[in-house]
């Protein structure tokens, strides 16, 4: 017998949201900082009306100087707030990294004392906005210690995990993705819905091959597999967190099928999909019964015509085509 | 029954004339760092780097002597005066600084990294004019939560030359943060004068940003506390920021043993004749003054022999608060 829990179409930008604010309606700590979060709503609309419900003051609109941007974070969250600083486009967090890695990243390291830090980035090539607003730099922020990293594939963990980082202790980057905003899913309709950091996804079972897939990748690798039921029997991991891996969850299936594609929007070399067949390697090289496969663009820069855009990109059906291979 | 410095200090009036208090926490980051760099050029050494503000005493003291413990303060890689000054216990610095178990980082993090946040110091610092970001962030903080605390940044004048000075006057202007810009400008920019990094004058870089400048004689505490005391009182009672630019002198080179090639014995002299704890004692009782010189002199040598016998720390320090969870 199985409990059904009802769930509610929701765009991935509406989960995002949903999250700011219910946390920031549930502990007066919260507040947001970032470029047109507050009189503009924000430049998906997803923080619209957030600043006349919970004032200027814990909806901030700052000034274009995302050093400063990221400073107010860590400055804020170190005597008392649990601030949340919105970062427009991922791409700028090239302009905030001193603050998030040299001072917010060590500052539990340095003082023993926590830092309840979110930090929300937008990532991917989703609309046609070119090669300085659509990259995947998630790999650059998960090899740093004292930081956690997290990156949602659908509305349901876009808003579950944006509220536990919110209520965690650690500074925690929140990797959202542009090509998944106007998407919908099923959000379970419950009071508060938590995602635990740390947690890896079995999003659909199977024997035959392991899909680890990240953001935008994971409905596509989901797609992929449901494609090829009759024939291959895909089991898709989402890590959701990808610092620290779950690698017990991965590993485990990797062990079972014994074929690993992975599936990422970023470029190939030193990323997530590279640690990930280097775990797989290192751990299961007994049960391998093929080479771990890759799915990423080519080591090109991302452009601004969408049609390029979705050229550059794997699809599902990219995705299947791997997976075949590891059976060839 | 041992009593503790500020007990010994009080008793001698520090705590009820504040030039002799000024005094005394001067002359308490002095032998501080001249004792921390006794142990530089000793046998056994620090295990680190160690950049001394030996000279600077005035500008730490001068502008945190009347600071709450709630008050913030974000300093520098030369912040060992900054930490003492703002309450810092000078046997866990010690300890820190000589890679000893109970430093304030567990002895790893050394003289860059002492960040004590239970006294509103969020940190020395190893990236110059990294501090300058958290400082706005803090006094961002203080006002959503309505607390009439203020915070004081201090950068050197090279940090001057970082664009997020150029942010931070900005946003603190915008939002009249709590906040004063304290320029502790010791003359020298690591390996060299400041001819090759200062344009212009610091505390004047403000004015486009509608933010107060002041310049003060950074050799004269007394001088400091009242331009710091009036821009942090404006700081407190919603008057937004204020930048301050004190004038001081860098006694040693950039680093401890570095031989500071880039100027002249000369120049030395005449910068070091500008002391500003001599000039301090200088209105004191001489009495008084050797008194508190007495207690200074135990208090850094009973610092020195608790971080002389504490525990080196070891491996097991390494993979200590990392994470609170996962």
């Amino acid at each position: 017998m199985s409990t059904e829990i009802a769930t509610k179409s929701t765009k991935y930008w509406q989960g995002i949201s949903q999250a700011l604010t219910e946390e920031m309606d549930r502990d007066e700590r919260v507040v947001l900082v970032g470029e047109d979060v507050g009189r503009a709503g924000g430049p998906y609309g997803l923080t619209r009306g957030l600043q006349d419900r919970f004032g200027a003051d814990r909806v901030r609109d700052t000034p274009i100087s995302e050093a400063v941007l990221m400073g107010l974070g860590v400055g804020s969250g170190a005597v008392g707030l649990r601030p949340i600083v919105e970062v427009m486009f991922f791409d700028f967090a090239m302009l905030m990294m001193d603050q998030l890695i040299n001072q917010g990243a060590k500052y539990r390291y340095f003082t023993g004392h926590p830092l309840p830090l979110t930090v929300r980035a937008m990532c991917g090539a989703g609309g046609h906005n070119g090669a300085q607003h659509s990259q995947n730099i998630e790999a650059w922020f998960c090899g740093v210690p004292g930081l956690k990293v997290a990156m949602s594939s659908n509305a349901r963990d876009a808003k579950g995990l944006l509220k536990s980082a919110v209520r965690d202790d650690d500074p925690t980057l929140i990797i959202e993705t542009q090509g998944l905003l106007r998407d919908r899913f099923d959000v379970p309709v419950v009071d508060d819905l938590l995602i635990p950091l740390g947690v890896a996804d079995v999003r659909r079972t199977g024997t035959d091959v392991t899909v680890v897939a990240t953001g935008r990748m994971v409905p596509r690798a989901v797609e992929a597999a449901e494609g090829l039921a009759d024939e291959i029997s895909v089991e898709v991991v989402d890590p959701r967190t990808i610092s620290p891996l779950d690698t017990a969850t991965i590993l485990e299936s990797v062990a079972k099928t014994g074929r690993l594609v992975v599936a990422q929007e970023a470029l190939s070399p030193c990323s997530v999909a590279a640690e990930v067949c280097s775990l797989a390697a290192e751990h299961c090289f007994a049960e391998l019964k093929a080479p771990p496969v890759r799915v990423t663009p080519d080591f090109t820069n991302v452009p601004t015509p969408l049609p390029l855009v979705e050229a550059r990109v794997p699809q599902a059906d990219t995705i299947a085509a791997a997976i075949r291979t590891t059976l060839a | 029954m041992v009593t503790s410095i500020d007990d010994q200090l009080d008793a001698l009036g520090a705590s009820t004339d504040p030039a002799l208090g000024r005094y005394a926490t001067m002359q308490l980051c002095r032998r501080f760092e001249e004792t921390v760099h006794d142990q530089f050029h000793s046998e056994q050494g620090v295990p680190g780097p160690l950049h001394l503000a030996i000279g600077q005493e005035a500008v730490a003291v001068g502008a945190c002597h009347d600071l709450r413990t709630t008050d913030v303060i974000t300093s520098t890689h030369r912040g060992h005066h900054h930490c003492i000054a703002k309450g810092a216990r000078t046997d866990r610095m010690m300890a820190e600084l000589l890679g000893r178990r109970p430093g304030y980082s567990h002895g790893r993090g050394g003289s860059m990294h002492i960040a004590i946040p239970e006294i509103g110091l969020l940190g020395t610092n190893g990236i110059v004019g990294g501090g300058i970001p958290i400082a706005t962030g803090a006094a961002y903080g203080l006002q959503v939560q309505k607390r009439d605390d203020v915070v004081i940044c201090f950068f050197g004048e090279g940090a001057a030359a970082e664009g997020v000075l150029a942010e931070a006057l900005n946003v603190a202007s915008l939002w009249k943060l709590p906040i004063v810009f304290l320029c502790e400008n010791n003359q020298y920019v690591e390996l060299a004068a400041q001819d090759l990094h200062v344009a212009g004058e610091i505390w004047r870089r403000g004015t486009g940003y509608a933010v107060p400048g002041v310049h003060v004689d950074g050799n004269d505490v007394d001088a400091v506390t009242a331009a710091v005391g009036e821009a942090v009182e404006r700081a407190r009672t919603g008057g937004g920021p204020t930048i301050i630019e004190a004038l001081t002198f860098r006694w040693f080179g950039h680093y401890a043993g570095d031989k500071a090639a880039f100027r002249t014995d000369e120049e030395v002299e005449l910068g070091r004749a500008g002391d500003p704890i001599v000039r301090a004692r200088k209105a004191l009782d001489p009495v008084v003054v050797a008194e508190v010189d007495r207690v200074v002199e135990d208090e850094i040598a009973s610092a020195l022999r608790f971080a002389l016998s504490s525990p080196v720390s070891g491996p097991d320090v390494l993979s200590l608060n990392h994470l609170a969870s996962v």
